[in-house]
């Protein structure tokens, strides 16, 4: 596995880590208000719409480099 | 005598020496970090919530270092790609970023740790318990626990020279304690009370106002250390072992981004392997931080 094979692991594994935390925000939203809990939450999809988008020029960019 | 598939990959594995030496090496990684992750959960589920210490974690600098780490993943690549495009200034300036993105989350890591090391948990006699903090002479203390306000007799060495003087009992100090207890969530599932409910001068939020502790009153005090508790011994043991990790990482993309850069100029392709199994080591360390965040911090 190349680096670029683990990079895209990386990448979908923050990706699904920024869907934990907002959910983990939206919990906490809910239970406690807060101005904190909603930047988080904001923050991660942001965070997550960021990553797959550069995930998307990431493997536009090198296509051309084997996965192995 | 030359090493065969130094450089070039095996036929039959696809691979050269130094990327299956190193994915042999993360298999062994993966299983450590995996016992302990393991250890956690399995204490994690089965710790009654009173007792678990849980919101102490500073999220606000978890989630920058978290985003510190991130970036340093995607510089690494890019790096490597700028290498494999022949292009070794731009792969300096992505590698410089890699090192300093790498010093600057053990140093905000080692201001989460001090914050630690200062904050303090009492479990009085009449059974109540309080965090917060402790100040001795307008400073925060460090490191104290129950035998600290014991006191400790000089420490002299052979010759009879006092190496670490006399330390008398502390009768009284000066607590600052914080708004809720930890404990107070799980009160409040349970319809009890939670502590800070009792206090009428306690604040909305951050700290009480300063107070007078007697140690006759306690019964045990411990800052947020590994002996506080199981919780704080597997934070500590993962994110120790991990900030190793990080700065072994940071010292082999150091080296050859610096002395070891001579390379390029003899044997490029081999170079821009060595920039490969960096960087997969990089991201296995990324990756383990990606898994140890939520489960430490929100979890």
């Amino acid at each position: 596995m190349s680096l670029k094979a683990i990079h895209i692991v990386f990448i979908s594994a923050a990706m699904l880590m920024c869907v934990v935390f907002g959910l983990w925000a939206l919990g906490e939203w809910r239970a406690a208000d807060g101005t904190a809990n909603l930047l988080y939450l904001i923050g991660s999809g942001v965070g997550f719409l960021a990553l797959a988008v550069y995930g998307w020029f990431f493997l536009k960019k090198l296509k051309n480099v084997s996965y192995l | 005598m030359e090493i065969p598939y130094n450089v070039k990959s095996r036929p039959d594995t696809g691979l050269y020496n130094a990327k299956l030496g190193i994915w042999l090496f993360l298999a062994s990684e993966v299983m450590l970090f995996g016992g302990l992750f393991t250890s956690y959960v399995v204490l994690r589920v089965n710790a009654s919530a009173e007792n678990w210490p849980h919101g102490l974690l500073n999220i606000p600098i978890g989630t920058f270092n978290t985003f510190v780490l991130i970036a340093s993943s995607v510089t690494v690549v890019l790096g490597w790609a700028a290498l494999k495009m022949n292009n070794f200034a731009r792969y300096r300036k992505f590698q410089a970023i890699t090192i300093l993105c790498a010093l600057g989350f053990l140093s905000i890591k080692s201001i989460e740790y001090s914050d630690k090391f200062t904050h303090y948990e009492i479990w009085f006699k009449d059974g109540h318990r309080q965090t917060g903090h402790i100040h001795q002479d307008g400073k925060k203390a460090w490191f104290w626990n129950t035998k600290t306000l014991a006191g400790a007799p000089a420490v002299k060495d052979a010759k009879g020279n006092v190496v670490k003087p006399a330390s008398p009992p502390i009768a009284e100090f000066e607590f600052s304690p914080d708004a809720t207890h930890y404990s107070d969530a799980a009160k409040h599932t349970k319809g009890e009370p939670a502590a800070a409910e009792h206090k009428e001068s306690a604040h909305a939020s951050g700290e009480h106002a300063a107070v007078k502790v007697k140690t006759a009153d306690i019964k045990r005090l411990s800052a947020f250390v590994p002996a506080h508790s199981t919780y704080f011994a597997i934070y500590f043991t993962l994110t120790a072992l991990h900030g190793l990790h990080v700065l072994i990482g940071a010292v082999v993309i150091a080296y050859i981004w610096g002395p070891g850069a001579k390379l390029w100029k003899t044997n490029p392709e081999q170079y821009v392997n060595r920039i490969e199994v960096s960087g997969l080591f990089w991201h296995f360390v990324d990756l383990v931080w990606i898994f140890l965040f939520p489960i430490l911090y929100l979890l």
